[in-house]
């Protein structure tokens, strides 16, 4: 469904040269949902408007849907969905029209633009706001106002820049629902971005982390946590001063990979979480230190993508909250 | 129905039912006209034979025609800059419909609103003295709409390669005043001195002004008045080019 190769786009702003993407291969198959996981800034949205021929790339080429992205632009633009990261709505329309309007950019009569769109805002929990202006409508239901625009021509290809952002708990699950009842119920295949990790584990097959421009691994959610291997161990020290002490304990753990230090936590990596664990509480209380928190878990893509950016994802390249498990 | 006629009037439909379900800006659009007739126009009657020609508003009303076709088209490219931010163009660009429909059907709505402007300055000026033959004005709502058409696209043109307010105020403002100063618009140049006649003279709204002026004096014939929208084809032409240009270009 999609093919690119060496697909790279620099920007240049005042003599400065940003090579936003640089060099990316991909390949989704037909009714996959993929997800395109990576930092701020790290191309992400350069890439889906390149794929969607929103940006002519630098250098590279692709096939969309079928169609070559330079030689049949139409083509590509006929066949696919597109939900851009910053809206696509005017704050003085209304919902409704918003919907038709631009289900009739695509040939399709009013009528049933008004059916479908009218449907998709049952589904995304939109009811009565048919007629609401955008500016009178919330963050989340702006977001899926978003969506409902994109998905209302029924693309056999979807791409979704960060769907779910600003959406509570609720919608997000709804919507996680809704994407993979296109794919159950259309094969649609959907290649969207996310900064969520637990969204990426739960609604995608697969997996492109990219960061700086290039694509740095990919695989099954599960596939990228068994490359992290083991399991990790997370100390909280009671004192400032005495993380240095307990993350020299944890590196003395057996095969224990070098823990890293933030503030008061200290996170290692051991082949054996459980014996691992018994083991270091017995040398902290021999060594009289007293933690405030311990704890050994599974990987999580978070450690993953740590692992292979040296940042987490999680706040954007800052440590990870204390206390908080990924 | 081709697929350009149907997508550009989805854009213009959209467009217009946008402009219309705002108040402030159909009473303001409704209301310039009326102003300049009735608050300017008085000041030109008692100069209207110095003028050499028999009705000022005869003069004066194809002046105000012409700067309503440039300069109420000029400044639709605010327009575009709040929809482009707001992520509308984005969306109608990444569907099939033709780069010169979104374009096409903006500037349809700009035209069909100068001449319900036009035609109004014209029925408000009537009971005030103006006098002119039918075939004359309507030659000039021609005119005006395809110099709006013209004006519109390059004010759209230059918003979407500016993407920006700030950058496009001052450069619209650099261009309007030179513009109308030396169009002839609000006075015929025949009164300035010599030097700044000749510099009006390369001007081309000076002589698309003084071309409707011939147009409301009857005078279909003149070399003034083919002259005149001469230049105002070629700067369709050209202004529309501009336009089609960055509309098919891509955004970055
Ligand atoms: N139009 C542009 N002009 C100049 N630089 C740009 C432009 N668009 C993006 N960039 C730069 O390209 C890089 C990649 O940006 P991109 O928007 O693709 O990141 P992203 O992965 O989508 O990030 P985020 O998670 O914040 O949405 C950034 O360094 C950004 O500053
Ligand atoms: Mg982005």
């Amino acid at each position: 469904m999609i093919h690119a190769r060496g697909l790279a786009r620099t920007f240049r702003k005042k003599k400065q040269e940003v090579r936003a993407v640089d060099g990316v291969d991909l390949d989704v198959d037909a009714g996959e949902i993929v997800g395109f996981l990576g930092p701020n800034g790290a191309g992400k949205t350069t890439t889906l408007r390149m794929l969607t021929t929103l940006l002519a790339p630098t250098s590279g080429t692709a096939t969309v849907a079928g169609c070559d992205l330079v030689a049949d632009p139409v083509g590509v633009r006929r066949r696919i969905g597109y939900v851009s990261q910053s809206g696509s709505t005017a704050p003085e329309a209304r919902a409704g029209e918003e919907v038709v309007d631009h289900a009739r950019l695509y040939g399709i009569s009013t009528a049933d633009a008004t059916a479908r769109g009218k449907q998709l805002f049952r589904e995304l929990d939109l009811d009565g706001l048919w007629e609401r202006q955008p500016r009178a409508m919330s963050g989340g239901q702006r977001r899926r106002l978003d969506i409902a625009l994109g998905l209302v021509h029924v693309p056999e290809l979807v791409f979704l820049d960060e769907p779910t952002t600003g959406l509570d708990p609720q919608a997000r699950a709804n919507l996680w629902q809704h994407i993979r009842g296109l794919r159950e119920e259309r094969g649609t295949t959907v290649f969207l971005t996310t900064h969520y990790l637990d969204e990426a584990d739960a609604l995608c097959d697969r997996i492109l982390v990219i960061d700086h421009g290039a694509i740095v691994a990919s695989g099954t959610p599960d596939e990228l946590k068994s490359q992290v291997g083991g399991d990790v161990l997370t100390v909280t020290a009671s004192r400032d001063d005495e993380a240095a002490p307990i993350a020299r304990l944890v590196d003395g753990l057996v095969g224990a990979e070098s823990a890293v230090v933030s503030g008061r936590q200290v996170v290692g990596r051991v082949p054996h979480g459980g014996s691992a664990l018994v083991q270091l509480v017995r040398e902290l209380d021999a060594a009289g230190l007293v933690v405030a928190g311990i704890e050994s878990r599974r990987p999580s893509l978070d450690d993953v993508f740590l692992g292979l950016t040296g940042r987490s994802l999680r706040e954007e390249g800052a440590p990870a909250p204390e206390g908080v498990p990924a | 129905m081709s697929v350009l006629a149907r997508d550009t009037y989805t854009v213009f439909a959209r467009a217009m039912r946008m402009s219309l379900r705002n108040p402030a800006w159909l009473v303001i659009s409704l209301m310039q006209p009326i102003l300049y007739i009735v608050l300017f126009g008085p000041l030109l009657e008692p100069l209207s034979g110095q003028l050499g020609s028999g009705n000022a508003y005869q003069l004066f009303v194809p002046g105000i025609l012409v700067q309503l076709g440039i300069f109420g088209a000029l400044f639709v490219g605010f327009g575009l800059i709040a929809e482009y931010r707001a992520g509308v163009i984005e969306s109608q660009r990444v569907t099939p419909a033709s780069r010169t429909a979104l374009l096409l059907g903006r500037v349809l709505r700009d035209v069909v609103v100068l001449l319900v402007q036009g035609t109004l300055l014209v029925l408000v000026s009537i009971p005030l003295g103006l006098r002119a033959p039918v075939l004359g004005v309507l030659l000039t709502l021609v005119v005006i709409a395809v110099l709006g058409a013209a004006f519109a696209s390059i004010s759209y043109a230059l918003a979407l390669t500016l993407k920006s307010e700030d950058a496009f105020a001052p450069l619209l403002n650099a261009f309007v005043l030179p513009i109308l100063l030396l169009s002839g618009i609000l006075l015929p140049m025949t009164l300035a001195p010599g030097w700044l006649q000749a510099v009006s003279d390369v001007n081309p709204l000076k002589h698309v002004v003084s071309g409707t002026r011939a147009f409301f004096d009857g005078d279909y014939g003149s070399a003034t008045a083919w002259w005149g929208a001469a230049l105002t084809v070629a700067l369709g032409v050209l202004g529309w080019a501009f336009g089609v240009r960055r509309f098919r270009a891509e955004s970055s």
